[in-house]
């Protein structure tokens, strides 16, 4: 492809194929190619519930009924509602089956796909309303609040087929950049649209490109952060997974922005779909003539590569991606100089995550001010959360910055589940902190989270109930910290293996009221002396939970109980004799034998009662899950 | 972060070690591609025993104590031998609210192994991993590549089994 106008004849004549998704509106003077389309899921989490399976005998069912010309079946990227996964929906109907098997796969074929006749009882209940009928997707609790910027093609278009990317509108941003702004233009663009980094940090990202432009060097690079590592967290995963094209077209803006003409993808290893996709892509837009030499005839060069990372949580920092695409250990570097000046091989570098440049050709096409009439003051445009934990909705949102936690979980996320109480909420992963149940109402925007001691961080967003101690919590992010230090810097290394040790010692109730003194201080030495963003965010956690769950501590260290039951040097389990009827199944399960038999025999009851001797309990909590007769508690 | 090493004697083929220096061959004229060629040697051998590294040294033109240095650094790479079947919990905070922990407990006090273990047979290994993305099947886990999901101790039996 040569020229912006090929672009538009290939955008015009692959419409057809994919204007059925696009809603009523999009239909009307529109002529599809064939009747429907059927999009199965393919993101990481309906491909391990086998989505795969269900494409196949789509297919197949759809080619013996005859229906070849008139269903396409498209694999997509993520929907987002991952906890009803695998997804399948079918349009124009826009009917969203949930949990779909291949089992029920002839069936749709045969009454919907054939017959005409949507097969309510296998949709998503919340879409079917009490009289039959279909509610549409974007009216269901989970979408109506969402404002799909990122996520804009992902579960919408096939990310293996760079014609969909592109009647999607795709790489026209890249077109007008290259055919009617200055580098110097774009920057100004990206600036006034107020975009801050969707890493954790949040940096502007106009700035950050404005930074390195003017530094002179033979070669420059653009590197896009894909190594997600807080536990928890898969928006990066999703777009590189859904929509792989649109990440190459603004790398592509961020190189003739900055003038770099070469770019590096560090992705995670353990995002195998995402890479492949993204290996894809970057062949097709290579085929294209939408990466290499002389793109759209405008004299600009751009390619890039991918690189796979092997699992260190610290290469999520800039300088340390930087050393691990360099083939070493990747330890972090100090700063400055900051990458902008002297980043990969020595040469001035642009470093932005997925997300962040997710967002770019759209500000491009609609507008610096578009994007900046989303959000809140300081914190602009959408941004996409992963939740996860005790919430109904396991899945990907993209909301405005300065949507209330309260309407993300109870709202979007459709609260709690089982009946229990809303604890708090933990964003930032390892480098975060938790949002007590009395902050609910708190906007969640960059700056309002790093008022309360949290942080965006890349969008995790974990749902805690009543049954997580805090206390462990921490514990379990400081192991984290402590694995995943990359032992360059003492503070960091030392440091965080002490804080791991005292709160060790006080989920085995041996802590003491000074430990936790000691601890606070212990954070605040961490968080001023360590050499990367790592050491520095990594007593967050503990600070937030001693901030605002001080009395679990407490609990822990006075009267040596755990609140939440988690603890399990404080737990006891019990058996009530009187509920026991002596069926022995804890016995029989039990596997440190500490279950016996007593002389008790409960009035009704046949078999004398069981008892657990605590001194041999393991306290696996075997016995509680077996006994039918929730005669076994613990505390 | 502490890496088991494998007491087991090596045991390459000469077809793996021909595989090895093709791929070694294909990447020696660029030093950063250090890790690229261990990550394809591990999945040749399946794990990265130091003879394996001693090769890729030599093959790359850089110090051995560098491979030893990279491969100790990242947590994708194993120094012991993986089971016939490898299980893998996520240990991943959505995962971990859910109970993946005491998936985990549970697996070592039935195999009878420790984290990145393998049992005398040679059938069974185990080990944690961070995140493998199906946040919304938490807790997870895998056998080789097979998914499990929305579990509980309660399965475990039966997994196993399937593998016996």
């Amino acid at each position: 492809m040569k020229t912006v106008a090929e672009l538009n004849q290939l955008r015009a004549a692959n419409l057809k194929y994919v204007v059925l998704r696009k809603g009523a509106e999009a239909l009307k003077d529109a002529n599809p190619a064939g009747k429907r389309n059927v999009l199965v899921c393919g993101g990481t989490g309906c491909t391990s519930s086998h989505s795969d399976a269900i494409v196949e005998r789509l297919r197949s069912e759809i080619k013996e009924a005859g229906l070849e010309n008139e269903v396409s079946v498209i694999h997509t990227g993520c929907f987002g509602l991952c906890a009803l996964g695998p997804i399948m929906i079918v349009y124009p109907e826009g009917s969203f089956y949930s949990r779909m098997s291949e089992e029920n796969v002839p069936r749709v074929v045969r009454e919907h796909l054939l017959g005409g006749k949507v097969c309510t009882d296998l949709l998503y209940q919340e879409t079917v309303n009490s009289d039959g009928s279909i509610k549409s997707l974007d009216q269901t609790d989970f979408y109506k609040k969402q404002v799909r910027v990122a996520l804009r093609n992902c579960g919408v278009i096939d990310p293996e087929n760079i014609n969909e990317y592109i009647a999607c509108d795709g790489y026209q941003a890249l077109a007008k950049v290259l055919t009617e702004y200055t580098p110097e233009d774009v920057i100004r663009i990206i600036t006034d649209s107020g975009l801050r980094g969707r890493g954790g940090g949040g940096f502007p990202t106009g700035r950050k490109w404005a930074l390195c432009a003017p530094n002179k060097a033979p070669q420059k690079y653009v590197v896009c952060n894909a190594d997600e590592g807080d536990p928890g967290a898969f928006m990066d995963r999703s777009v590189l997974e859904g929509d792989p094209h649109c990440i190459i077209e603004a790398m592509a803006i961020a190189g003739y922005a900055i003038g770099a003409t070469k770019g590096f993808v560090y992705v995670r290893a353990e995002y195998p779909i995402a890479v492949k996709r993204l290996s894809i892509a970057i062949r097709e837009a290579r085929e294209a003539g939408l990466l290499g030499k002389n793109i759209f005839g405008s004299g600009f060069d751009f390619d890039m590569e991918i690189r796979l990372g092997a699992g260190a949580f610290v290469c999520g920092e800039e300088t340390a991606l930087m050393t691990s695409i360099e083939g070493n250990r990747g330890e972090p570097r100090p700063r400055p100089p900051y990458p902008a000046v002297r980043g990969l091989y020595e040469s001035p570098t642009v470093e932005n995550n997925v997300e962040t440049f997710a967002n770019v050709p759209q500000i491009i096409l609609r507008g610096a001010a578009w994007f900046a009439g989303m959000g809140t003051e300081k914190s602009k445009g959408t941004k996409v959360f992963a939740l996860g934990g005790k919430i109904q909705h396991t899945g990907l949102v993209e909301i405005p910055m300065g949507t209330t936690l309260n309407e993300i979980v109870n709202e979007i996320g459709g609260g709690v589940p089982g009946g229990k109480k809303f604890k708090a909420a933990q964003t930032g992963g390892p480098s975060g902190g938790c949002i007590p149940a009395r902050l609910i109402d708190t906007e969640v925007d960059y700056d309002n989270l790093i008022s309360i001691g949290c942080m965006m961080g890349s969008g995790g967003l974990i749902v805690m109930d009543e049954d997580t101690c805090m206390v462990d919590m921490a514990k379990f992010f400081l192991e984290f910290t402590v694995d995943e230090s990359c032992g360059k810097c003492t503070p960091c290394r030392v440091g965080t293996k002490r804080l791991l040790e005292m709160l060790d010692k006080i989920t085995r109730g041996e802590g003491t009221l000074e430990d936790l003194d000691r601890m606070e201080e212990l954070c605040q030495y961490i968080k001023a002396n360590s050499l990367c963003g790592l050491g520095q965010t990594a007593p967050n956690p503990v600070l937030s939970t001693l901030k605002f769950f001080r009395e679990e501590y407490v609990a822990h260290v006075v009267d040596k109980k755990c609140p939440a039951g988690v603890c399990k040097k404080l737990l006891k389990y019990e058996i009530d004799p009187d509920k026991c009827i002596g069926c022995g199944v804890c016995a029989k399960n039990c596997p440190a034998d500490a279950i016996q038999r007593t002389d008790y025999v409960a009035p009704g009851h046949k078999l004398a009662s069981m008892q657990i001797d605590s001194a041999v309990c393991v306290k696996c909590g075997v016995c509680m899950t077996n006994c039918k007769f929730k005669a076994i508690t613990k505390g | 972060m502490q890496k088991k090493i494998s007491n087991l004697p090596f045991k390459g083929t000469p077809e793996q070690e021909a595989a090895l220096r093709r791929i070694i061959a294909d990447n020696a004229h660029d030093k950063s591609r250090l890790m690229a060629v261990m990550q394809q040697a591990q999945d040749i051998y399946g794990y990265l025993p130091i003879e394996v590294q001693a090769i890729i040294a030599e093959g790359m033109g850089v110090p051995l104590e560098k491979v030893y240095g990279v491969s100790t650094f990242y947590a994708q790479f194993s120094l012991s031998q993986k089971g016939q079947y490898s299980i893998s919990v996520c240990l991943g905070t959505a995962c971990y609210v859910k109970g993946s922990g005491e998936l985990f407990n549970r697996l070592q006090e039935i195999l009878g192994i420790g984290a990145d273990e393998c049992t005398p047979d040679g059938r069974f290994s185990l080990s944690a991993c961070r995140c493998i993305g199906a946040c919304g099947l938490a807790p997870v886990l895998t056998v080789n590549d097979e998914v499990y999901g929305r579990l509980s101790v309660k399965d475990l039996d039966a997994i196993l089994a399937k593998y016996n």
